[in-house]
């Protein structure tokens, strides 16, 4: 009989996500549903503000990835009032994202993902010489020897002896889906401390650009932080020094330590090579323009579309303004249309009205056969796509970027899987680790173009030109996009008598996380789901990897923005 | 239950030695308002306290207090996650997931009754049933209520668990509610910000953990040491404002010269935090620094008190001995800080606050 799997809370994700699946006789996943179980209404809250504003109001949709809706928010506004940013402040956003994806993919696999492939029980029974050979086998990085890590066994033996595991309290450790070494697993714990007290470091970039993170500052227009080599009160050598000794241990920790951390652990998992490819359907916006954002052909992530796994073509005609490219459908979520359950809306054309359908709480399962998620259904030319640093690795990979295709190439080799295997949970996986080395190497490429530039005499940052309302045209409509850490996000705004008259967006985790659609196709996470066959349904660890994989963030699904006035309809329990 | 260590033991088996453990305890003393009088007391309680289970719940947010807390640079993280508190549960950093995740929860209510600490990230959506955040197939509204009733204490992390933020902006579409709207009964420290700094973060903690009491909060329910003064009065930019000298643009000749930022729109003049002092990431920087006016993110209803780059119509007093208690009244936005006032002086006093959910 076909057993049913919840897990909610899925913890280890940004917001609030709910997996139900369907497991057949053999304990392999039939179905799987993905739900977004929680909305803020923000659509509803940016009508008739300031569009300079919107940038902070939709840098709140998420504090993880705490710079990509900024930087997609500031750059719809400049699109709509025509603004052309300087090239200081191109090149400082470029590194303030940069950052913000290196320093996010390092949390994501140390704090976020290991916990579903280490066993930390597991590594109070390491022998720490071993633990070192392994350690100075694989990376030069220092911190290798014996003694370093027999202390820290004893440092954790205190800890689980104390009773009280805090954050490891429940964990599914000793199940037998864990494969690491107690060797490996204590060199992945000490790698965990180190590398959340490493991360701290990296964000400092944007403190010195943005005053603060998380939610660093942003203004339409350029950049605020003014650049002087000789003056005491603004960007001068000691900051850009400090900037130039945070890439540099950067570029370090990611190469020392994250890439040989990554390609140590999935030699241990390399059947995961052939589960959790779901889709085979992958779409980027593209970023990191060279030249401006209205220029894709000079973007160091390229624009595209590959569909069904097929790594001989990309689409390059990816068009967000296209009203006939993206649809965003309601069959499966929580929302209707001019009063109808369905249909299918370009974001320029959305509707947001939420009318919750869903059981009478506290529930034990979802109707799955009908509407079951705050979560909209995007669509790319009418197909289920998947975005995201596999994505992109995929579509640079085909488009033949030479750092990306000699990464690949190094990481496949290394592990001695087809290509093929990166269409699954470890390439995913693999694939964010990929990204993190290439991004780590931007900030270093940015940092260099800022000097070059401030050494020519070039220091503007900012461009005045359209700050004052009063130059704006009476009404004005821009896309702004970026390639968040979690994949492609794009902001359509539309401007009516300096106010925002509508503003929408469709972000990363809407389009992997996404119900069903109207005709009852998957999105990414359900897809990738589908055929994983786990060792203990009680303890769905498989089910984790997968999800983890793809690094969820529900606050930023949920928002999926409209701001054509619509009342939100007074829901009724049924 | 099994031997609980206290943090001085939990230091000396990290490898922490006496002095190490000493210039910690020092800097957190300074950090609290404490001066150096405060020194001895803060060692005999490090010295002899267990760890404090701490569940954190996270309702509509955006995850950026979590974000800050592990940016948080003295003490280092993972010396708080593993070694200072107990952190038993966190949608954010917990292992466990589903089922086995809601277990932890009901285990420690049950087994630390009143003596486990409730923090809250986010608030409660309370329109309609509360089905606008769900967790485990039942409303955050309600698991947050369940969860308060056997707390110890309550810390409402950051604007949205202290004043609503962002979804509680107008119109409020989800009715989202903060904190001290919803629990009564429950001395409630709020911290906010968007997010708080993550030294004030960890300092609010370790202020319960080392004295065992809630600290000094002022008339909104935050912590004096952190909350006392305003951005304005410490802000290093503060002579160009007394001087008259002004950015009027971005790149300006002003801006160039770190000028002072108030015709930009600056709300350090009526906010409350520790920006200006202890600044941003380990005293890297903060907003006026970095040139970009203050946002006055922990300040109540500060969404709704913008636009953010409109000058504020007048600054309500320049003495630096002023605070919260004596002005805030007169702040921008007073009459909405006067009805969180109230609720959070009831909560504080432990009267009910169930009848205070108007907006």
């Amino acid at each position: 009989m076909a057993k049913r799997i919840v897990v909610d809370p899925i913890p280890r994700i940004e917001g609030h996500l709910r997996i139900e699946t369907v497991l057949d006789d053999h304990n392999t996943i039939a179905e799987a549903y993905s739900s977004g179980t929680m909305w803020r209404g923000l659509e509803l809250i940016l009508k008739g503000r300031d569009p300079r504003d919107a940038w902070a109001f939709t840098q709140r949709i998420c504090g993880v990835c705490t710079t990509v809706h900024a930087i997609a928010s500031v750059r719809c506004v400049e699109d709509a009032l025509g603004i052309k940013i300087p090239d200081n402040a191109r090149i400082i956003r470029n590194l303030m994202n940069a950052t913000q994806q290196t320093q996010d993919h390092l949390i994501h696999f140390y704090h976020l993902h290991a916990l579903d492939w280490v066993d930390v029980v597991s590594a109070l029974s390491a022998d720490p010489k071993e633990t070192s050979e392994i350690a100075q086998s694989i990376s030069p990085w220092p911190k290798s020897s014996p003694g370093y890590f027999k202390d820290l066994k004893a440092r954790l033996t205190t800890f689980v002896e104390s009773g009280q595991l805090g954050i490891f309290t429940n964990g599914y450790w000793g199940h037998s889906a864990y494969k690491l070494p107690p060797a490996v697993n204590l060199l992945a714990v000490a790698h965990y401390l180190e590398a959340l007290e490493f991360q701290k470091e990296i964000i400092k970039i944007h403190t010195i650009f943005g005053g603060k993170n998380p939610h660093p500052n942003y203004a339409v227009g350029g950049v605020a932080t003014a650049i002087d080599p000789n003056a005491d009160n603004v960007i001068n050598i000691e900051k850009l020094s400090m900037i130039k000794k945070i890439i540099d241990d950067t570029n370090t920790f990611i190469n020392q330590v994250y890439i040989p951390d990554l390609l140590a652990v999935a030699k241990f998992y390399k059947d995961w090579g052939s589960i959790g490819g779901g889709l085979g359907n992958y779409l980027a916006y593209g970023d990191f323009p060279e030249t401006d954002i209205h220029d894709p052909g000079s973007f160091l992530w390229p624009r595209g579309a590959i569909l069904n796994k097929d790594l001989s073509h990309v689409d390059e005609d990816v068009d967000p303004k296209d009203l006939s490219q993206i649809k965003e459908e309601i069959a499966h979520s929580w929302y209707t249309y001019d009063g109808k359950a369905d249909g299918g809306l370009h974001p320029f054309e959305g509707q947001t009205n939420p009318k919750y359908t869903g059981p009478d709480l506290p529930y034990e399962y979802l109707d799955t056969d009908q509407k079951y998620s705050w979560l909209k259904t995007p669509r790319w030319k009418d197909n289920p796509m998947e975005v995201g640093p596999l994505a992109r690795v995929l579509i640079a990979y085909v488009k033949g970027v030479d750092e990306i295709v000699d990464t690949v190439n190094f990481v496949l080799k290394d592990l001695d899987v087809p290509a093929a295997a990166l269409f699954s949970t470890l390439g995913r996986t693999a694939a964010r680790g990929i990204e993190c080395k290439q991004t780590a190497g931007f900030m270093k490429h940015y940092y260099d173009q800022l000097i070059a530039n401030v050494k020519k005499g070039d220091t503007k940052v900012y461009d005045s030109s359209m700050w004052d309302p009063e130059r704006w045209p009476k009404e004005a409509k821009g896309f702004g996009f970026t390639e968040a850490p979690r994949g492609s996000l794009g902001h359509w705004i539309h401007i009516k008598d300096k106010k925002i008259e509508d503003y929408q967006i469709v972000v990363p985790s809407t389009w992997n996380a996404s119900p069903r659609d109207g005709k009852g196709r998957s999105g990414a996470y359900e897809a990738a789901l589908k055929g994983t066959p786990m060792a203990d349904p009680e303890k769905p660890l498989e089910i984790l990897r997968t999800v983890h994989s793809f690094d969820p963030c529900l606050a930023c699904a949920s928002h999926v923005m409209d701001m054509n006035g619509n009342e939100i309809t007074t829901v009724k329990i049924v | 239950m099994k031997k609980q260590q206290t943090y001085a033991e939990i230091m000396e088996s990290r490898g922490i030695d006496r002095r190490e453990f000493m210039k910690y305890c020092s800097l957190l003393s300074v950090y609290l308002g404490l001066g150096a009088s405060g020194l001895p007391k803060m060692l005999k309680a490090m010295e002899t306290k267990p760890r404090i289970p701490v569940l954190w719940l996270h309702g509509l947010e955006c995850t950026c207090c979590s974000e800050s807390f592990i940016r948080s640079s003295h003490p280092i993280v993972a010396d708080i996650v593993l070694n200072m508190i107990s952190l038993d549960y966190d949608d954010t950093l917990s292992a466990a997931a589903g089922h086995q995740l809601e277990a932890v929860r009901k285990q420690i209510m049950k087994e630390y009754k009143g003596k486990y600490i409730l923090a809250v990230e986010g608030n409660a959506p309370t329109k309609d049933n509360g089905v606008y955040c769900m967790v485990g197939g039942d409303s955050f509204l309600n698991v947050l209520k369940e969860t308060a009733a056997d707390a110890m204490a309550v810390i409402s992390w950051g604007s949205c668990a202290s004043f609503g933020c962002v979804q509680n902006a107008k119109p409020n579409p989800t009715g989202a509610q903060p904190v001290h709207k919803l629990i009564s009964g429950k001395p409630i420290i709020n911290v906010p910000g968007c997010p708080p700094i993550a030294e004030v973060m960890t300092g609010t903690i370790a202020h319960v953990l080392t004295f065992g009491t809630l600290p000094e909060l002022d008339r909104l329910g935050r912590p004096k040491a952190f909350y006392g003064t305003r951005i304005h009065d410490k802000c290093y930019r503060r002579p160009y404002f007394d001087a008259g000298m002004f950015v009027e643009s971005f790149d300006d000749e002003g801006a160039q010269k770190g000028w002072c930022l108030y015709k930009m729109g600056c709300k350090g003049p009526t906010t409350y935090n520790s920006c200006s002092s202890m600044k941003w990431n380990g005293g890297v920087s903060f907003p006026i620094q970095a040139g970009h006016p203050c946002i006055g993110c922990s300040e109540p209803n500060f969404w709704d008190n913008g636009p953010f780059y409109s000058r504020l119509a007048a600054v309500p007093f320049v003495g630096t001995d002023s605070n919260a208690d004596r002005i805030g009244m007169v702040a921008v936005g007073a009459a909405a800080a006067g009805v969180a006032a109230h609720a959070i002086g009831s909560a504080i006093k432990k009267k009910s606050a169930d009848n205070d959910n108007e907006e």
